[in-house]
């Protein structure tokens, strides 16, 4: 894990300073409502519908147990014990008072971590694959340049006042689990034909109101090159972009509106006068990669036998097997989830009790360190098979063993109506009442790989227009409605819902959803997952089903 | 009216002459279009210091050739949020070698008085004279930083 040396701690404390002191002069009425709205925003303070909501960088997802317990404590202290993990690997707190933020900055500053540009519009938060490193099918591990790009993009003085909001994400993969093609800029280490790795870089990628899937501008960019291939799109970006309507000022509206071929002129041409200055150098990047060095595994971890006799003795343990761990790259070891969708707390929500004790658990059993993911759950990277039993037991005692990873009930789910004053309606609620009307764990694995994402509203937090259903919550009337898509899709064929039908009233959202499953488990041909079906038969069969009382 | 300068407040002599008024004597500044339409004729023979101010809408390139002949560029912000003469500040320290005076004007913050100097703005007229001297102060905010500055 990236360590801070003296120049990064000096930045972020200096950063601290200076919103304590804007956040004074607010507080004494000396800067405007609107004005310190673009400051606190490139902060992470939101002003919400009860309270401020302060939004932490996960930088790449990857947090340290000595991270966890601090966010534990300021969990305690300042908040209402618990924290949220988001879907772009950020942690936020929804109930800190204005007044003492600077002081959990400071706090965090301790620990090396710190709340820049996690919102407004400026280069936010770069993410990547919550697998990398340890995944079987990686080319190379994408954190290295993703914390380049971090520094890089950390207080960057032009970019600080985009159109828009800007989001960059690496996968070094051979399956994106980055959601890479739904990105401002998306980032897929590639091989190019003299066998040398680079970067496939993609552009205009997004969710939200108008998802478009990212385009390639540059089939191979040599790494030297990375950092001035970016500042190039950024800066044909900040200059053309559009800024009088907010709802077409990201990116892909440009590139749409630009066309592919010609913004690539234009960036390649802004490129070409600027790459020579903006190298970086082979030592750089080795430098960087030093941070990143696998841990020291044990070379004997293979040979315990206990791991396979509990699975054959436990079914429950077995079933947790399954579905909450994946093949490491290291023989004896195994990547573990720990699920934060419990059926009954709110989809990606943890106490400070569960932040502690995951802390102490990442202490004994995976290196100290814990990822969050992009689909709102937790892994320990590193773990022995011979302490899976154990943990997964202490996991359940935590209620963060639930064996539905990529299972219909790992629903993204973003805070919607009761938290956050820009939605429309409810999602949390949705989650819970879905969860009661799937209650089978056996039909939930029966089911197998369905992802459900669900947004309160047009912004589209969740991603609810590449989940494989799904729901998006809109207001007519003041009263809350649900539109439902089908077949959208993240990873490596990246496809966007199609939508289902008129949207549905709430209470009927979670029978909605059980009629769909219905139906795939009814017309499925053999082990054909959800996604597959859908692409085969299209929405008709389900679209018939569930408008078959009207 | 005072206005900071090269890490100082100083007092300020240019004037800026609106597209419908008449030139005055002194150090004046206009706009990109009345700079194209009046420089031949006027401007280039003026008896003071000329300045260009660009809107965020124009472009730098449009003035490259000219920027020997030209003393200040006033970079205007119609909205603190429009970000554009950040880009724009960059490109005429970096792309065009410009030296002379890089002036910010308009509706911007304090604030952003730190990252407009890392671009390679060198003189800040604010809104409010009385915030000249936190603006001032804003530019020892940080002693580190990630990225080459032009400054």
């Amino acid at each position: 894990m990236y360590q801070y040396n003296e120049d990064d701690q000096t930045l972020i404390e200096e950063r601290v300073a200076q919103f304590r002191r804007q956040t004074e002069r607010f507080l004494k009425g000396e800067i405007s409502d609107d004005q310190f709205r673009a400051l606190r925003l490139m902060n992470g303070v939101y002003i919400q519908t009860h309270s401020p909501m302060l939004r932490i960088a996960g930088p790449y997802g990857l947090l340290s147990s000595k991270q966890f317990r601090k966010l534990a404590h300021i969990a305690r202290e300042y908040d209402k014990g618990y924290c949220h993990f988001t879907t772009r690997q950020n942690i936020q707190f929804n109930w800190p008072q204005l007044e003492r933020i600077p002081d959990i900055l400071e706090e965090l500053a301790g620990v090396q971590m710190h709340a820049i540009q996690t919102s407004g519009n400026c280069l936010r938060n770069t993410t990547s694959d919550h697998l990398a490193g340890v995944c079987t099918d990686e080319l190379e591990d994408p954190r290295p340049y993703c914390e380049i790009i971090r520094q890089w993009t950390t207080l960057h003085p032009e970019f600080a006042y985009l159109p828009r909001k800007f989001k960059i994400a690496v996968s070094g993969a051979k399956l994106d689990r980055a959601a890479t093609q739904f990105h401002d800029i998306g980032l897929h280490l590639v091989k190019n034909d003299a066998g040398e790795v680079g970067f496939q870089v993609l552009v205009g990628g997004g969710l939200g109101r108008t998802p478009i899937i990212g385009q390639v501008i540059r089939p191979y960019l040599e790494k030297k090159h990375l950092l001035s291939y970016l500042e190039a799109i950024l800066r044909i970006y900040n200059l053309y972009g559009r800024r009088d309507n907010k709802y077409k000022a990201r990116i892909k509206i440009l590139v749409k509106e630009t066309g592919l071929e010609e913004f690539t002129k234009l960036v390649e041409e802004e490129w070409l006068q600027i790459r020579d200055n903006l190298e970086l150098s082979a030592e750089r990047i080795e430098a960087i990669k030093a941070q990143f060095t696998p841990p020291a595994y044990d070379s004997n971890a293979a040979e315990d036998a206990s791991f396979a006799q509990h699975q054959q003795e436990n079914k429950a343990f077995a079933t947790w097997v399954k579905h909450n761990t994946l093949n490491h790259r290291v023989p004896g070891y195994r990547i573990t989830f720990l699920s934060l969708k419990a059926p009954d707390s709110p989809p990606g929500d943890m106490t400070d009790t569960q932040l502690d004790a995951v802390a102490d658990l990442a202490d004994q059993y995976s290196f100290g360190l814990i990822r969050s993911t992009h689909r709102q759950n937790l892994v320990f990277a590193d773990v022995k098979q011979v302490d899976l039993f154990s943990l997964w037991q202490k996991l359940d005692a935590l209620k963060l063993a639930t064996p539905n990873i990529g299972t219909v009930t790992d629903m993204i789910c973003c805070p919607g109506l009761d938290f956050c004053s820009l939605a429309n309606a409810g999602s949390i609620g949705i989650a819970k009442e879905i969860n009661e009307a799937l209650d089978d764990m056996d039909y939930i694995h029966d089911i197998g790989d369905v992802k459900i994402n669900m947004s309160g509203c047009m912004n589209g937090c969740a991603h609810q227009s590449v989940g494989h259903i799904g729901i998006l919550g809109v207001d007519k009337k003041g009263v809350e409605w649900y539109q439902l898509t089908l077949g959208g899709s993240s990873e490596n064929e990246a496809a966007i819902g199609e939508r289902l039908g008129p949207a549905v009233a709430k209470d009927q959202v979670a029978k909605v959803v059980t009629t769909i499953l219905d139906v795939y488990v009814k017309q499925r041909l053999d082990d054909e997952s959800f996604l597959d079906m859908v692409k085969r038969v299209g929405i008709a069969p389900f679209k018939e089903e569930v408008y078959a009382d009207n | 009216m005072q206005i900071i300068k090269d890490k100082q407040i100083i007092d300020d002599s240019w004037n800026y002459i609106s597209d419908d008024a008449e030139l005055k004597t002194g150090n004046i500044s206009v706009s990109l279009a009345r700079w194209n339409k009046d420089k031949q004729q006027q401007l280039l023979h003026h008896d003071g210091k000329v300045g260009v101010r660009l809107e965020p809408s124009d472009s730098v390139d449009n003035i490259a050739e000219d920027l020997k002949k030209i003393e200040l560029i006033e970079l205007n912000f119609p909205a603190f949020a429009d970000g554009r003469a950040f880009s724009h500040a960059w490109l005429l320290r970096n792309r065009y070698q410009y030296t002379g005076e890089i002036r910010a004007t308009g509706h911007y913050m304090p604030d952003q008085v730190f990252y407009l100097s890392r671009v390679g703005i060198n003189a800040f007229s604010l809104e409010k004279t009385e915030d000249l001297p936190a603006a001032l102060s804003t530019l020892n905010d940080f002693t580190v930083s990630y990225q080459k500055s032009t400054n």
